[in-house]
């Protein structure tokens, strides 16, 4: 009954176009947006003048962005493409952040107060190199030093004030690539070291006015470099030779050049490789050699002098000019807990300037990098701040033996989320207290009483507003009724778990992923391992984190088994064998974990938990359990079936073989794969059926072993319009992946991908750029069966002479038939989801995550391949629109309303318990979240229903029934007296 | 040597048709021919494209020369079905003979499939009731390219074997091409497969086959409204006013509340007139009672 109303309700109200849209008082109500900026590359402070403290950093994710130093709040960000990576950062004039990327090519300058950007100069480049940027430190403002950029081979002159290239040198011919650039204060010259072809080391003299080579030097080395370079002091550098085994010294002194080398194996003892660490200290070299790190100074006449050592892995700081012409660095180390930090004067390393104690978060790993800041303390001696990156990317800053701030910038590069229940709620436990007291909800309810009726007074509006953030009891930590909070867990590659509040995006926990065998996990994928729903109601749910030692994916793979509740790791394991593929099967033990395949490289298959019990559910289906691989390289798809326990090969019993059952092979020549795709594997769709206007009824062909698959021409692969449109062609498939059936083909002339696609239900929309029509567009294909389409007659239901309830076998062939249409879209789109609740029975919308980093919520009824020019009167009333050439693009419709979510990479979307509703989680550099209710929430009232209204409207009229009736009685005792 | 010509041949032809694109005039035609279908179906439409071909030759002696086997141009094509039991290796069981067209802009397209099933020898049917026994897989392959087979590797499709006895042994196969190429071949039986799938041995040892070749369909253009909504607006304005709905259609869910609360009033009416004396007598009658009490 509750189930016909809805679709009598839901029928009712796809009548009308919904318009999904929000009024500007329900912004923030149910979503949040949280800012972040990516794991720090570079960072420069900026705390010479009086005001805002702030530090310019620029991160892996090419942001830069400048950070109050007080709070880490971002002052302004910049999101530079993805192909755009920073190569340096700079502060010129004191009023000028600069910014080095692409490869030396792009320099650009942003005003440091706001951000905005004050020139941006492209630079020559003739071929990849590494990059080299250096803004002079002056502090006289008003002389304009040029910025020095080498990239690409072509050393630039850049001025600060504009950015025109005052000149450019080629050294493409000679093969030259600069190392260092030095400046010394006040003069003219400049000198440029570099190699060439790393033998020979040159030294070239410019005037920095002009450009013109005042002198060349050059002296070739006979053992080579390795390339990695050490400036320890103005007229010297320290190089590794090509075998990592000799330190060299190069002095050029007033351009001439000399050679001192120093081999590892004097400094320290039985000596591996060496590798000079990146801190620039001031005469002086750190060298990581047998797993230490040694301080190595460099003498006035380039002799090497072991200074110091360290045994653990210390992250150190540049040094930095402290008062007396002295220089002092920071280095970092941990203890167990705790973290130390130092700050040493270069030339006195005993003399430590600075040393405190910090408690660490164990979830935070090791201290990647450490960037230091002085500052002049209230007794005017030297007080010292450190920014330092962690293994989980985030970054912290440390100032009088505290953490002043910190951020969790592991989260601006999330590779996997999935949702979590939340526990609960016990009887009598309250986990949050929130709920108020009588008085206090009744005033609430007054206060938005007045709020509707227009009542209200600035003042009130704020409260209401308040009210409203802080009301429903959003953040507490336990299952709610309607399913509105949930944990969001998100794995970042940094291979960290984070588990997000659904209600304001809080952290309630987090677990950095860890291994035995190797030093630092990524993380790659997350999977439900443990939801009970009927049995083993007293465990606690658990997700699978699946991890790889290393970036190759013949890695070994790790797996770790994590409490959803808690946070806590229940177990680890090193699995010894490399994760290519994940497979969730569709069992569960009776504990109710999820039984997964993991293929290997191999081409073997692991099986799950490895347990008895998961053995023998396993050996039941071993006949029914197939999978496929997709080879992007060579444009195979092949297909696999269970074949035996690879008992020959080791003793593993829960490792099995395969063998190949079917492939489609694309021609080399014409297709290459560009796009696969398959339906959530947790999707519920409500009806198989679909009822057309004339009362006719189509069966959606609804199979979860379907793929979609997208190929392009080879020469089509690259950027749009490097291609004709003669040259280019896109084709689809939908393939049916046990026994490898293509259902379904079509080739799109012209067309050109890159193409993001959605699946759902029996349906696929995909989104590519026709280069004819010179404009993206959208596609929808339905895939409907026509095997039981015979069962419309009511009789043959009655009688029970139908097929509905008839195994589905793929081994049949299917009769199926698409309807497909195409559309244009206006905007280019980065990711393409779609809205999921928990029934299947509320419309759905598209979620499109445009090039502009926002979601647009598109209705699936625009993307209907029944929709025509000139829709019927009965289709008009079902809400067939009638046909455009175009989608339409309603402004109202962006979810994330006056967001963006930089950097947008992936949108999540996952039912709540109401049914109207789904949550949708947008991540990327940023993350978004908030609640969707396609078909508007048909099932509750919204969360600003005026119960007090209604209140007191039922009082007033129990009020004025007893009064009438008090009234009536009074007059008619006085008619009978009368 | 042959078949050396033939490769030859074909990858002329492949390259002449990237240097033809430089020729407007076999742009146009091919053009013509793209739209109207990748593979037209009537040899009149394959001649006059033959005919053209050999113009577009003129550009280059070397290739006129080639050009003079006229076998080349409708070229024969055999291909070897092969297939295997469970784990066993490939082995031949069948050849597709074809004819393999080629369009003046460079494709092919495969006509006039034909294919010649081997039956099985009694080791072969030793091995088949084994699979059935199993319910294990019979797979089958064919090269991926038909000119120069195996091409670059085997298409694989398998089937329970349970599924393909009929009365004989049934099968179907669907195979996908592209040019010269072979996507994908669908294996299995014609109609449906029973799940669960019995043990069932064919009372006729012999194969029973249907085959099927299909080439990728053209999506339709999108299109373009901008002309079609102002003629499609023009022939609304014909046909928009609606055919006039009298009075009482348009207004009968007014009229008739309207009506009654006109009713209603009436009555009231005229019981107000008669109220007077109505309400005496009920007010009599009423008191009548309580007099008696």
């Amino acid at each position: 009954m509750a189930i016909r109303v809805f679709l009598v309700l839901v029928l009712f109200l796809s009548s009308a176009i919904v318009s999904f849209s929000l009024y500007e008082d329900q912004a923030g109500l149910a979503d949040w947006h949280q800012r972040y900026i990516g794991k720090v590359k570079h960072a420069v402070f900026h705390t010479q003048k009086t005001g805002r403290k702030r530090v310019i950093v620029s991160t892996e994710e090419n942001v830069v962005a400048s950070l109050d130093l007080r709070h880490g709040e971002i002052f302004w960000r910049h999101v530079l493409g993805t192909k755009d990576a920073i190569d340096g950062v700079g502060i010129a004039l004191g009023k000028y952040v600069i910014t080095l990327s692409s490869e030396g090519s792009t320099l650009r300058a942003w005003n440091l107060p706001d951000g905005q950007m004050v020139w941006e100069t492209a630079l020559h480049s003739a071929h990849h190199s590494k990059s080299l940027l250096s803004v002079p430190i002056n502090l006289k403002v008003d002389k304009d030093y040029p910025i020095t950029v080498f990239g690409g081979g072509y050393l630039h002159a850049v001025s600060a004030l504009d950015g025109e290239v005052l000149w450019e040198k080629d050294f493409t011919a000679e093969g030259f690539e600069v190392q260092r650039v030095l400046q010394p204060l006040g003069s003219t010259v400049i000198y440029v070291l570099g190699f060439v072809n790393l033998s020979e080391a040159v030294v070239y003299q410019i005037d920095s006015k002009i450009g013109e080579v005042v002198a060349q030097k050059s002296m070739v080395f006979p053992g080579g470099f390795s390339g990695e370079i050490s400036s320890v002091s103005s007229d010297k550098v320290v190089v590794l030779d090509s075998k990592k085994s000799i330190l060299v010294t190069i002095g050029f002194i007033d351009g001439d050049i000399s050679f001192q080398k120093t081999p590892v194996s004097d400094l320290v003892e039985n000596s591996g490789n060496a590798e000079i660490l990146s801190p620039l200290l001031s005469n002086m070299l750190a060298v990581k050699v047998n797993k230490r790190t040694i301080f190595v100074k460099v003498g006035g006449e380039g002799k090497l002098e072991v200074v110091d050592s360290l045994s653990d892995e210390t992250a150190m700081s540049d040094s930095l000019p402290v008062a007396d012409d002295q220089e002092a660095f920071a280095s970092v180390h941990h203890e167990g807990s705790k973290i130390h930090l130092m700050v040493k004067l270069v030339n006195e390393l005993d003399n430590v300037l600075l040393r405190e104690t910090i408690q660490m978060d164990q979830h935070r790993g090791r201290v990647h990098k450490v960037f230091m800041n002085n500052y002049v303390r209230t007794d005017r001696s030297n007080g010292f701040r450190a920014l330092i990156v962690m293994e989980d990317h985030s970054l912290l800053l440390l100032q009088q033996g505290a953490i002043v701030w910190s951020r969790e910038e592991g989260l601006a590069s999330v590779t996997d989320v999935t949702t979590a229940e939340l526990p609960v709620e016990k009887d009598g436990v309250s986990v949050a207290k929130v709920e108020h007291t009588l008085f206090e909800w009744l005033k609430g309810h007054v206060l938005k009483l007045k709020g509707s009726l227009l009542l209200a007074s600035p003042e009130d509006v704020v409260a209401i507003q308040e009210l409203r953030v802080k009301s429903s009891g959003k953040n507490k930590l336990t299952r709610d009724h309607n399913g509105f909070r949930k944990l969001i867990l998100a794995l970042t590659r940094a291979g960290k778990l984070f588990a997000l509040h659904t209600g304001d995006g809080r952290i309630v926990w987090s677990m950095l992923l860890k291994s035995q065998a190797c030093e630092r996990p990524n993380g790659i994928s997350l999977y439900q391992w443990q939801v009970p729903h009927h049995h083993a109601m007293d465990k606690n749910p658990s997700v699978l984190v699946v991890g790889r030692c290393g970036s190759d994916s013949s890695a070994p793979g790790v797996l770790s088994f994590v409490d959803v509740y808690t946070g806590k790791e229940i177990t680890s394991s090193d699995i010894g064998h490399s994760v290519v593929q994940v497979l969730p099967l569709p069992f569960t033990d009776s504990t109710e974990q999820r039984l997964h395949l993991i293929a290997d490289t191999v081409g073997h298959v692991h099986l799950y938990p490895k347990t008895s019990e998961a053995l023998s559910i396993f050996q039941r289906e071993f006949q029914n359990i197939y999978w496929y691989t997709v080879g992007a390289d060579d444009g195979i798809i092949r297909g696999h079936v269970m074949k035996s326990s690879c008992s020959g090969e080791t003793a593993d019993e829960y490792c099995f073989t395969t063998r190949e059952l079917w492939t489609v092979v694309f021609p080399s020549e014409s297709e290459k794969i560009i796009s696969t795709l398959t339906r959530k594997p947790n999707e519920v769709v409500h009806t198989q059926a679909k009822v057309n206007t004339d009362q006719d009824l189509l069966y959606k062909y609804v199979s979860r072993n379907l793929l979609f698959v997208a190929t392009v021409s080879p020469k089509g692969a690259g950027e749009i319009g490097s291609v004709t449109p003669e040259e280019s062609s896109l084709v689809v498939y939908l393939i049916d992946t046990i026994t490898g059936r293509i259902l379904h083909r079509l080739s799109h002339q012209g067309c050109q991908g890159p193409v993001h696609a959605v699946f759902s239900e029996n349906w696929v929309v995909y989104h590519y750029f026709n280069l004819r029509a010179h404009k993206y567009e959208v596609t929808v294909v339905e895939i409907y069966d026509q095997s039981r389409a015979e069962n419309k007659n009511v009789w043959k239901l009655i009688l029970g002479k139908h097929n509905l309830t008839a195994p589905i076998t793929s081994y049949s062939r299917p009769e199926v038939f698409t309807k497909s249409q195409s559309y244009f879209f206006a905007q280019s789109v980065k990711t393409i989801a779609v809205t999921s609740t928990a029934k299947g029975i509320t419309s759905k919308q598209l979620l499109i995550g445009t090039i502009g980093d926002q979601i647009l919520a598109l209705d699936k009824r625009f993307v209907d391949p029944r929709r025509t020019l000139n829709p019927s009167q009965a289709e008009k009333e079902e809400g067939i629109i009638p046909l455009t050439d175009s989608l339409p693009i309603i402004p109202q419709s962006y979810v994330t309303h006056s967001h963006r979510v930089e950097g947008l990479k992936g949108i999540v979307t996952a039912p709540s318990k109401l049914e109207s509703t789904t949550h949708v989680f947008a991540y990327g550099v940023d993350l978004f979240y908030t609640r969707l209710a396609p078909s508007k929430t048909y099932d509750s009232l919204t969360d600003d229903f005026s119960y007090a209204l209604l209140l007191i409207t039922i009082v007033a009229l129990v009020a004025a029934i007893y009064i009438t009736w008090a009234l009536s009685e009074k007059k008619e005792l006085s008619e009978k007296w009368r | 040597m042959a078949k050396l010509t033939l490769v030859f041949f074909l990858s002329f032809l492949i390259f002449s048709s990237s240097i033809a694109f430089q020729s407007d005039e076999l742009l146009v035609d091919d053009d013509e021919f793209g739209l109207e279908g990748a593979k037209p179906r009537s040899t009149d439409l394959y001649t006059s494209s033959s005919s053209s071909s050999p113009q577009q030759q003129q550009q280059s002696p070397t290739i006129r020369r080639r050009y003079s086997d006229p076998t080349d141009l409708d070229s024969k094509v055999q291909f070897t079905l092969e297939h295997a039991f469970g784990d066993s290796d490939f082995s031949p069981a069948g050849t597709f003979s074809a004819r393999l067209k080629t369009w003046s802009h460079g494709g092919k397209t495969l006509t006039k499939l034909r294919f010649s099933r081997n039956n099985f020898s009694a080791e072969e049917k030793d091995a088949f009731k084994n699979l059935l026994k199993g319910d294990d897989f019979y797979r089958i392959r064919l090269p991926s390219n038909v000119v120069s087979p195996p091409g670059r590797e085997f298409v694989v499709a398998s089937v329970r074997a349970r599924c393909l006895p009929r009365d004989g042994l049934d099968e179907h196969f669907i195979i996908h091409m592209e040019g010269a190429n072979i996507l994908a071949v669908s294996y299995g039986s014609p109609g449906a497969c029973q799940y669960p799938r019995q043990f069932k041995l064919p009372a006729k040892w012999s194969f029973n086959s249907h085959t099927i070749l299909k080439s990728s369909e053209q999506a339709p253009r999108t299109p373009i409204f901008t002309e079609e909504i102002l003629g499609s607006e023009n022939a609304e304005g014909e046909v928009e006013p609606p055919p006039e709905r009298s009075f009482w259609a348009k207004y009968w869910m007014y009229l008739i509340p309207l009506g009654l609360v006109v009713m209603n009033a009436v009555t009231q009416a005229s019981n107000m007139a008669e109220e007077p004396t109505g309400g005496q007598a009920g007010g009599a009658q009423v008191q009548q009672p309580a007099r008696r009490r």
